[in-house]
Protein backbone atom coordinates (compact mmCIF):
# COMPACT_ATOMS: atom_id res chain seq x y z
CA UNK A 1 0.00 0.00 0.00
CA UNK A 2 1.52 3.39 -1.27
CA UNK A 3 1.31 6.44 0.11
CA UNK A 4 2.95 9.40 -1.06
CA UNK A 5 4.79 11.46 1.75
CA UNK A 6 6.07 15.24 1.06
CA UNK A 7 8.87 16.09 3.01
CA UNK A 8 9.77 19.86 4.07
CA UNK A 9 13.13 20.95 3.54
CA UNK A 10 14.12 20.99 7.06
CA UNK A 11 13.27 17.33 7.31
CA UNK A 12 15.24 16.34 3.92
CA UNK A 13 18.44 15.64 5.58
CA UNK A 14 16.63 12.18 7.06
CA UNK A 15 15.37 11.73 3.47
CA UNK A 16 19.02 11.72 1.44
CA UNK A 17 17.29 15.22 0.03
CA UNK A 18 14.30 14.05 -1.49
CA UNK A 19 11.43 15.71 -1.53
CA UNK A 20 8.83 12.99 -2.01
CA UNK A 21 8.73 9.70 -0.24
CA UNK A 22 6.92 6.39 -0.03
CA UNK A 23 5.65 4.46 2.72
CA UNK A 24 2.82 2.46 3.65
CA UNK A 25 0.77 1.58 6.99
CA UNK A 26 -2.99 1.57 8.30
CA UNK A 27 -2.56 4.49 10.29
CA UNK A 28 -0.52 8.07 10.30
CA UNK A 29 1.73 6.17 13.44
CA UNK A 30 1.75 2.81 11.30
CA UNK A 31 3.42 4.89 8.15
CA UNK A 32 5.47 6.90 10.75
CA UNK A 33 7.06 3.46 11.77
CA UNK A 34 7.48 2.39 8.03
CA UNK A 35 9.20 5.26 7.27
CA UNK A 36 11.70 5.71 10.16
CA UNK A 37 12.75 2.16 9.29
CA UNK A 38 14.65 3.46 6.07
CA UNK A 39 15.09 7.24 6.99
CA UNK A 40 15.76 6.50 10.35
CA UNK A 41 15.38 9.59 12.98
CA UNK A 42 12.44 11.24 10.92
CA UNK A 43 9.73 9.79 13.20
CA UNK A 44 11.76 10.94 16.48
CA UNK A 45 11.03 14.92 14.84
CA UNK A 46 7.19 14.35 14.85
CA UNK A 47 6.23 12.02 17.63
CA UNK A 48 7.37 13.14 21.08
CA UNK A 49 8.24 10.81 23.74
CA UNK A 50 5.23 10.93 25.01
CA UNK A 51 4.03 9.57 21.58
CA UNK A 52 1.84 12.25 20.72
CA UNK A 53 2.35 14.69 17.55
CA UNK A 54 5.07 17.32 17.71
CA UNK A 55 3.37 20.75 18.22
CA UNK A 56 6.00 21.87 15.94
CA UNK A 57 4.49 20.32 12.40
CA UNK A 58 1.79 20.54 10.72
CA UNK A 59 0.79 16.90 9.30
CA UNK A 60 -1.68 16.60 6.75
CA UNK A 61 -3.97 13.53 5.05
CA UNK A 62 -4.91 14.83 1.40
CA UNK A 63 -6.49 18.30 2.49
CA UNK A 64 -7.11 18.06 5.87
CA UNK A 65 -5.53 18.70 9.16
CA UNK A 66 -4.85 15.32 10.85
CA UNK A 67 -5.53 17.25 14.15
CA UNK A 68 -8.86 16.94 13.20
CA UNK A 69 -9.01 13.17 11.95
CA UNK A 70 -7.28 11.76 15.07
CA UNK A 71 -3.75 12.50 14.92
CA UNK A 72 -1.62 9.63 14.80
CA UNK A 73 -4.46 7.52 14.72
CA UNK A 74 -5.92 9.40 11.61
CA UNK A 75 -6.88 6.43 8.75
CA UNK A 76 -4.56 5.88 5.57
CA UNK A 77 -5.93 4.57 2.45
CA UNK A 78 -3.65 3.47 -0.70
CA UNK A 79 -2.84 6.35 -2.92
CA UNK A 80 -3.23 8.64 0.16
CA UNK A 81 -1.17 11.58 0.25
CA UNK A 82 0.75 12.77 3.35
CA UNK A 83 2.04 16.46 3.61
CA UNK A 84 4.26 17.45 6.42
CA UNK A 85 5.03 21.14 6.98
CA UNK A 86 6.82 22.97 9.86
CA UNK A 87 3.87 24.47 11.77
CA UNK A 88 4.46 28.59 11.51
CA UNK A 89 4.37 30.12 14.98
CA UNK A 90 5.78 31.91 17.95
CA UNK A 91 5.35 35.51 19.30
CA UNK A 92 6.35 38.21 21.96
CA UNK A 93 6.34 36.24 25.50
CA UNK A 94 7.58 32.62 25.51
CA UNK A 95 5.04 31.96 28.97
CA UNK A 96 2.49 33.50 27.41
CA UNK A 97 3.43 31.67 24.01
CA UNK A 98 3.12 28.26 26.59
CA UNK A 99 -0.66 29.11 27.50
CA UNK A 100 -1.69 29.77 24.24
CA UNK A 101 -0.22 26.54 22.97
CA UNK A 102 -1.56 24.76 25.73
CA UNK A 103 -5.09 26.16 25.49
CA UNK A 104 -4.96 25.98 21.64
CA UNK A 105 -4.08 22.03 21.86
CA UNK A 106 -7.00 22.04 24.88
CA UNK A 107 -9.56 23.47 22.20
CA UNK A 108 -7.89 21.23 19.03
CA UNK A 109 -8.42 18.19 21.36
CA UNK A 110 -12.09 19.20 22.55
CA UNK A 111 -12.99 20.10 18.64
CA UNK A 112 -11.81 16.43 17.85
CA UNK A 113 -13.98 14.98 20.61
CA UNK A 114 -16.90 17.12 19.37
CA UNK A 115 -16.59 15.87 15.68
CA UNK A 116 -13.74 15.76 13.42
CA UNK A 117 -15.75 17.61 11.15
CA UNK A 118 -16.98 20.85 13.22
CA UNK A 119 -13.68 22.85 13.18
CA UNK A 120 -13.13 22.17 9.54
CA UNK A 121 -16.67 23.50 8.58
CA UNK A 122 -17.02 26.15 10.72
CA UNK A 123 -14.04 27.93 8.99
CA UNK B 1 21.98 40.23 4.38
CA UNK B 2 17.89 40.68 3.02
CA UNK B 3 17.60 43.15 0.30
CA UNK B 4 13.90 43.53 0.33
CA UNK B 5 11.94 46.08 -2.17
CA UNK B 6 10.56 49.30 -0.18
CA UNK B 7 7.05 48.12 -1.73
CA UNK B 8 6.96 45.07 0.22
CA UNK B 9 8.33 46.66 3.77
CA UNK B 10 5.80 49.24 2.91
CA UNK B 11 3.13 46.35 3.02
CA UNK B 12 4.31 44.46 6.02
CA UNK B 13 4.57 47.61 7.86
CA UNK B 14 0.67 48.13 6.73
CA UNK B 15 -0.30 44.74 7.35
CA UNK B 16 1.36 45.14 11.57
CA UNK B 17 -0.27 48.34 11.90
CA UNK B 18 -3.10 47.82 11.02
CA UNK B 19 -3.47 44.42 13.22
CA UNK B 20 -1.84 45.86 16.40
CA UNK B 21 -1.77 45.48 19.05
CA UNK B 22 -2.47 41.90 18.02
CA UNK B 23 0.49 40.36 16.33
CA UNK B 24 0.51 39.91 12.52
CA UNK B 25 2.06 37.49 10.33
CA UNK B 26 2.76 36.30 6.83
CA UNK B 27 5.06 35.16 4.37
CA UNK B 28 7.46 37.11 1.10
CA UNK B 29 7.49 34.09 -1.55
CA UNK B 30 10.43 34.12 -4.29
CA UNK B 31 11.67 32.21 -6.97
CA UNK B 32 13.00 29.03 -5.20
CA UNK B 33 17.04 29.68 -5.08
CA UNK B 34 16.93 33.61 -5.94
CA UNK B 35 16.78 34.71 -2.13
CA UNK B 36 14.66 37.56 -3.66
CA UNK B 37 11.56 38.23 -2.09
CA UNK B 38 8.57 39.24 -4.35
CA UNK B 39 5.39 37.97 -3.60
CA UNK B 40 3.80 39.37 -0.53
CA UNK B 41 1.06 37.01 1.42
CA UNK B 42 -0.35 38.29 4.52
CA UNK B 43 -1.72 35.76 6.56
CA UNK B 44 -4.51 35.03 9.16
CA UNK B 45 -3.04 35.13 12.97
CA UNK B 46 -4.95 32.19 14.16
CA UNK B 47 -4.25 32.93 17.36
CA UNK B 48 -5.30 36.62 17.28
CA UNK B 49 -3.24 37.65 20.03
CA UNK B 50 -1.33 40.69 21.37
CA UNK B 51 1.74 37.65 22.20
CA UNK B 52 1.68 34.62 20.34
CA UNK B 53 0.76 34.17 16.39
CA UNK B 54 0.64 30.82 14.58
CA UNK B 55 -0.41 30.55 10.71
CA UNK B 56 -3.80 28.46 10.70
CA UNK B 57 -2.59 25.41 9.11
CA UNK B 58 -5.25 24.85 6.46
CA UNK B 59 -4.28 28.26 5.02
CA UNK B 60 -0.79 27.48 5.66
CA UNK B 61 -1.37 24.47 3.54
CA UNK B 62 -2.66 26.36 0.46
CA UNK B 63 -0.46 28.91 0.86
CA UNK B 64 2.66 26.36 0.34
CA UNK B 65 1.21 24.40 -2.27
CA UNK B 66 0.42 27.34 -4.08
CA UNK B 67 4.56 27.84 -4.22
CA UNK B 68 5.25 24.76 -4.80
CA UNK B 69 3.09 24.86 -7.55
CA UNK B 70 4.92 28.24 -8.84
CA UNK B 71 7.90 26.93 -8.08
CA UNK B 72 8.74 29.63 -5.16
CA UNK B 73 9.57 29.46 -1.41
CA UNK B 74 8.81 31.21 1.86
CA UNK B 75 11.70 33.52 1.82
CA UNK B 76 10.64 35.44 4.26
CA UNK B 77 8.36 34.89 7.09
CA UNK B 78 7.54 37.68 9.02
CA UNK B 79 6.07 38.86 12.25
CA UNK B 80 5.15 41.18 14.27
CA UNK B 81 5.73 42.41 18.12
CA UNK B 82 3.57 44.59 19.48
CA UNK B 83 4.81 46.09 22.63
CA UNK B 84 8.82 44.70 22.86
CA UNK B 85 11.80 44.73 20.57
CA UNK B 86 11.84 43.06 16.90
CA UNK B 87 14.42 40.23 18.25
CA UNK B 88 13.34 36.61 18.18
CA UNK B 89 11.42 35.20 21.00
CA UNK B 90 12.84 31.45 22.63
CA UNK B 91 8.99 30.56 21.14
CA UNK B 92 9.99 32.16 17.60
CA UNK B 93 13.62 30.05 18.20
CA UNK B 94 11.80 26.43 19.14
CA UNK B 95 9.43 27.07 15.97
CA UNK B 96 11.48 28.23 13.25
CA UNK B 97 11.11 25.32 11.09
CA UNK B 98 12.74 27.02 7.37
CA UNK B 99 16.26 26.62 7.59
CA UNK B 100 16.55 28.62 4.53
CA UNK B 101 14.37 31.97 5.36
CA UNK B 102 14.46 35.12 6.71
CA UNK B 103 12.90 35.78 9.98
CA UNK B 104 11.71 39.26 9.53
CA UNK B 105 10.87 40.92 12.53
CA UNK B 106 8.92 44.69 12.49
CA UNK B 107 7.68 46.00 15.98
CA UNK B 108 5.03 48.28 16.44
CA UNK B 109 5.59 49.57 20.05
CA UNK B 110 6.52 53.26 18.69
CA UNK B 111 3.21 54.90 17.26
CA UNK B 112 4.77 56.92 14.72
CA UNK B 113 8.53 54.32 13.76
CA UNK B 114 9.08 50.86 13.16
CA UNK B 115 11.75 49.00 14.20
CA UNK B 116 12.76 46.54 11.42
CA UNK B 117 14.92 43.45 11.94
CA UNK B 118 15.81 40.37 10.19
CA UNK B 119 17.27 37.06 11.33
CA UNK B 120 18.53 33.28 10.24
CA UNK B 121 17.50 30.91 12.51
CA UNK B 122 19.23 27.52 12.02
CA UNK B 123 19.12 24.43 14.49
CA UNK B 124 18.07 27.35 17.48
CA UNK B 125 20.63 29.50 16.81
CA UNK B 126 19.71 33.12 15.91
CA UNK B 127 21.94 34.90 13.32
CA UNK B 128 21.01 39.02 12.84
CA UNK B 129 21.92 40.43 9.51
CA UNK B 130 21.26 43.60 7.63
CA UNK B 131 18.83 44.36 5.86
CA UNK B 132 18.70 46.60 2.49
CA UNK B 133 15.67 48.03 1.64
CA UNK B 134 15.70 48.87 -2.20
CA UNK B 135 13.79 51.41 -3.85
CA UNK B 136 11.19 49.41 -6.91
CA UNK B 137 12.91 50.20 -9.92
CA UNK B 138 10.32 50.21 -12.60
CA UNK B 139 12.59 49.18 -15.74
CA UNK B 140 10.53 50.55 -18.35
CA UNK B 141 10.62 54.31 -16.88
CA UNK B 142 12.87 56.40 -18.39
CA UNK B 143 15.56 57.32 -15.35
CA UNK B 144 17.31 60.61 -14.93
CA UNK B 145 19.04 61.14 -11.70
CA UNK B 146 20.57 64.46 -10.81
CA UNK B 147 24.03 64.88 -10.68
CA UNK B 148 25.34 63.38 -7.57
CA UNK B 149 21.89 62.10 -6.62
CA UNK B 150 21.91 58.12 -6.82
CA UNK B 151 18.29 55.69 -6.90
CA UNK B 152 17.20 55.29 -2.99
CA UNK B 153 18.58 52.54 -0.74
CA UNK B 154 18.12 52.27 2.70
CA UNK B 155 20.71 49.90 4.20
CA UNK B 156 19.68 48.55 8.15
CA UNK B 157 22.87 47.66 9.66
CA UNK B 158 22.44 44.82 12.64
CA UNK B 159 21.44 46.84 15.94
CA UNK B 160 24.31 44.95 17.81
CA UNK B 161 27.19 45.89 15.28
Amino acid sequence: MAIEVRIPTILRSYTGGAKVVEGSGDTLGDLLVDLDSRHAGLRARLVTDAGALHRFVNVYVNDEDVRFLGALDAKLNDGDSVTILPAVAGGAFGFAAAAAIAQHSAAAAAAAIAGPRASVTAR
Amino acid sequence: MLSIDRSIIDAIVAHARRDHPDEACGVVAGPAGSDTPTRHIPMDNAARSMTFYEFDSMEQLRVWREMDDRDEEPVVIYHSHTATEAYPSRTDVSFAGEPGAHYLLVSTREPDTEEIRSFRIVDGVVTEEPVEIVAAVDPHAVQSYMFGQSPATVDYECSDR
